[in-house]
């Protein structure tokens, strides 16, 4: 039953449209636009999507995640965790809707007998979620190259070494490219940026 | 207010409030709350969305050609529904035609989403309000097997099979990793299938997450990737080769045989494991007729799937397009999205400013400009930490769409009863309804349920596996007489288009009637408005103190245990609501926010 079409998947996911929730998309457009994969390594955006993924998890042997993860460390820290451990961190502290239906995930590749044989989960702490229409904060950005660097490392170790590319692959649409997606956002008096005070606490007091 | 009477409802906010948040197991999030009287029947129902909408914000003064690829963004379910509305919008606006084969490839898309999304809500988002996974655990599996054998022809039905699957799924249960089986009332004596039926039910849980991975290759052969398929104004993106067998994207036979097999796997799938299942367990649950709610009066769909391309009336729509009002099954009202008095948002009860809030706004002249104060004499808690909210004020992001001033209900039960009531245009339709209510030997007047909306989507589900058939048909008719174009680029260039153009975009989402409305100034977006369908359908109360479906739905509903929220579960979830358009939750402790904490 376990037939693994991929030997690794590079899995980027949040939405880019909130700030520094759009890191780990960020990470594999980086990763896509920089480095040449070998054969059997397959990158991907996956968004917030949450069920609509299982078919690509469960056909990977190992899985490598990038995301961004309350870890209640100070903003930027990058923490690689792995294995079991992945889904209880995805799922104790909550930043956004994906999270909850990535643990999902997981657990429906779990239940239909084709898990990951590896899971390793690259995750930042992010300063800035509120800013709707945002893009990723320096801090965060900066982390970008580190936490590539950390995947690079893991696809060599696990033997899918991977070069530098002369010729980009553009994962995305060209109009949501970080440079043209923070050059044409509208302005703060076009654009409202704030959201549910509830669960955004920086209008809730 | 207090108590009072709207729809033919009476509202009484009087007993015992009960709050369920969040509301959707996996994806979305929402929030009821309900007043029960001494016998747990809910007499007042509360439904709203805990988050702030506005993707629309972020687009102004983008280049309208991009529209697309950021309202894909914004939903973590209907990702290709959004940009084809937002193309749709645009090529409206610009009056662009584009070509047949870039239609029936929309179309392709669109049915096989359907498809997907049905199969994944009725198996893994709303089955387990019905299955109790627990007592599958109990199944003898020869009898299993002789029930699965009873109903369908479908080849995994040994009882070998079902013996493995459930000791596989009590090792699962006995390592404490129930997983999404962890959310549930289990033992609920609102759960009335013998445990031999949960037990196939939860086989075709776990089949139907596996079998995803067939239907998903679609929307990569047709967008070129997935989740996140590529989208054009003007057309579809992937050219059309057929002699060709390896350039990157483009259409050719090795792909569109691939596309052919896995539309009759999906058609095999719904004949012999979905609707079998569906009319297994709803024969159980005939007597549990609740979760009617407005269906029985108002429905709203702007009909999808054209037939021709570029023709969008309702005669050449393969999804029904109008408007039914006040339960008068014999007038189909036309529906017209740029007919200021038709569509209108009403803000009185949500958490945005208008200058008048006792009047609505249509989306051309949508204002969002938010305004959170959760007040009343009846709320209770904080600003960040809501205990109770108080529905005679403001109380919901939400903005509380109307048609023509009426409460609608959208999605696959609007569309069924609208086919159903023309049976010339869309016989399919009507003689599935038929059969399905003759085999559950139950009256036309039973698809005003929560079982009837749930039972709208699995019939819907045959005739989109159907459609697809004969769309690819079609697609493969024309490519073997020689037209190939898929996209028609002559008003790509911002120099033809005028100075100002208005343009609206709609498709049918899975759950129900999405809209785009898109101004264009100066080539540059000058605003664009989404009405989403879980805004119609979980709309807070307007002006008039009329309730939207989802409130409506759960109206009068006895709960068989008061700190189980069983019920209201299954009648939301049969909306297949998905309030994560647009949303972005941070919660430092996810269930703090629940009073009845959903398990």
């Amino acid at each position: 039953m376990n037939s693994k079409d991929t030997e690794v998947l590079v899995l980027g996911i949040g939405n880019l449209l909130w700030a520094d929730e759009g890191f780990g998309v960020r990470c594999v457009e980086a990763l896509a636009a920089g480095w040449t994969l070998p054969p059997g390594v397959s990158v991907m955006d996956g968004g917030t999507q949450g069920l609509a993924l299982l078919p690509y998890i469960q056909a990977a042997r190992r899985l490598l995640v990038f995301d961004a993860i309350d870890y209640g460390l100070p903003p930027g820290t990058l923490k690689v965790v792995e294995g079991d451990e992945v889904p209880r961190f995805m799922g104790v502290k909550k930043m956004s809707l994906h999270q909850t239906g990535f643990q999902e995930v997981l657990m429906a590749a779990e239940m239909t007998a084709q898990p990951p044989e590896e899971l390793v989960l690259i995750g930042v702490q992010p300063e800035e979620l509120e800013d709707y229409g945002g893009s990723l904060r320096p801090i965060v950005r900066e982390r970008v190259a580190d936490a590539l660097a950390l995947a690079l490392a893991r696809l060599e170790a696990w033997g899918f070494p991977a070069r530098p590319t002369a010729e980009p692959v553009a994962l995305n649409d060209g109009s949501l490219a970080i440079e043209r997606y923070e050059a044409e956002r509208p302005s703060a008096e076009a654009a409202c940026r704030i959201g549910d005070a509830r669960f955004l606490p920086c209008i809730g007091t | 207010m207090g108590a009072y009477e709207t729809q033919g409802f009476k509202l009484d906010n009087s007993g015992k409030r009960m709050v369920v948040d969040p509301i959707c197991r996996i994806e979305g999030h929402l929030r009821v709350e309900v007043n029960l009287d001494s016998n747990n029947v809910i007499r007042n129902a509360v439904s709203t969305g805990t988050m702030w909408r506005g993707l629309e914000v972020i687009l102004k003064g983008r280049d309208p050609r991009d529209a697309w690829a950021f309202t894909e963004r914004i939903c973590g379910v209907c990702t290709g529904t959004h940009a084809l509305t937002s193309v749709r919008a645009v090529e409206d606006a610009l009056g662009i035609q584009i070509p047949e084969n870039a239609n029936t490839i929309r179309n392709l898309m669109q049915l096989n989403l359907y498809i997907h999304d049905h199969l994944v809500h009725f198996y893994h988002l709303h089955a387990l309000d019905w299955v109790d996974v627990v007592s599958a655990l109990s199944a003898d599996p020869k009898r299993t097997s002789e029930l699965a054998q009873s109903i369908s022809n479908w080849p995994l039905s040994s009882p070998g099979y079902f013996r493995d699957l459930q000791n596989r799924l009590k090792k699962f249960v006995e390592s404490g990793q129930l997983g999404p089986f962890m959310n549930g009332y289990w033992g609920n004596p609102a759960y009335k299938l013998p445990p031999e039926a949960n037990l196939m039910a939860v086989a075709h849980y776990l089949e139907a997450l596996d079998f995803q991975k067939e239907i998903v290759k679609v929307h990569t052969i047709f967008g070129g990737k997935n989740p996140h398929p590529n989208w054009l104004v003007g057309g579809v993106p992937c050219p059309i080769n057929v002699h060709d067998t390896g350039a990157v994207g483009a259409l050719n036979m090795e792909r569109l045989n691939l596309v052919k097999s896995i539309i009759d796997r999906c058609k095999e799938f719904v004949e012999q494991v979905y609707i079998p299942d569906l009319l297994a367990i709803a024969s159980f649950y005939k007597g549990w007729l609740y979760g009617g709610g407005l269906s029985s009066q108002n429905v709203l769909s702007y009909g999808d799937i054209p037939e021709k391309a570029n023709d969008y009336s309702p005669a050449n729509l393969l999804l029904p397009r109008g408007a039914i009002v006040g339960g008068d099954l014999k007038t189909v009202h036309p529906v017209d999205l740029k007919d200021p008095a038709q569509i209108q948002e009403f803000v009185s009860h949500s958490w945005y400013k208008y200058a008048d809030e006792s009047k609505g706004l249509h989306p051309f002249d949508g204002v969002t400009e938010p305004n959170y104060k959760p007040e009343g004499k009846n709320f209770k808690g904080t600003r960040t930490k809501i205990e109770q909210l108080d529905e005679e004020a403001k109380y919901s992001w939400l903005k509380a769409p109307r048609w023509k001033g009426h409460a609608m209900e959208v999605g696959c039960l609007s569309r069924m009863l609208l086919g159903y009531v023309q049976p010339k245009q869309y016989p399919f339709i009507k003689d599935t309804i038929d059969a399905v209510l003759k085999k559950l030997d139950v009256p036309v007047t039973a698809l005003f349920s929560t079982l009837g909306r749930t039972a709208a989507r699995g019939i819907e589900t045959l005739y989109c596996a159907d459609l697809q058939v004969r769309q690819f048909d079609k697609l493969m008719a024309a490519i073997k007489a020689g037209d190939t174009a898929t996209a028609n680029i002559s008003k790509w260039d911002p120099a033809t288009w005028p100075k100002q153009a208005n343009g609206a975009g709609f498709t049918e989402a899975p759950r129900g009637a999405l809209g785009h409305w898109i101004k264009i100034k100066d080539t540059k977006i000058d605003n664009y408005q989404c009405v989403v369908p879980t805004t119609w359908n979980g709309s807070p109360r307007d002006p008039k103190g009329q309730i939207g479906a989802f409130e409506a739905s759960l109206m009068n509903t006895p709960l068989a245990k008061a700190d189980q929220p069983l019920e209201i579960l299954r009648t939301i979830h049969s909306f297949d609501p998905c309030l994560a358009c647009s949303t972005h939750v941070m919660s430092p402790d996810g269930a703090e926010l629940a009073t009845v904490k959903v398990r």
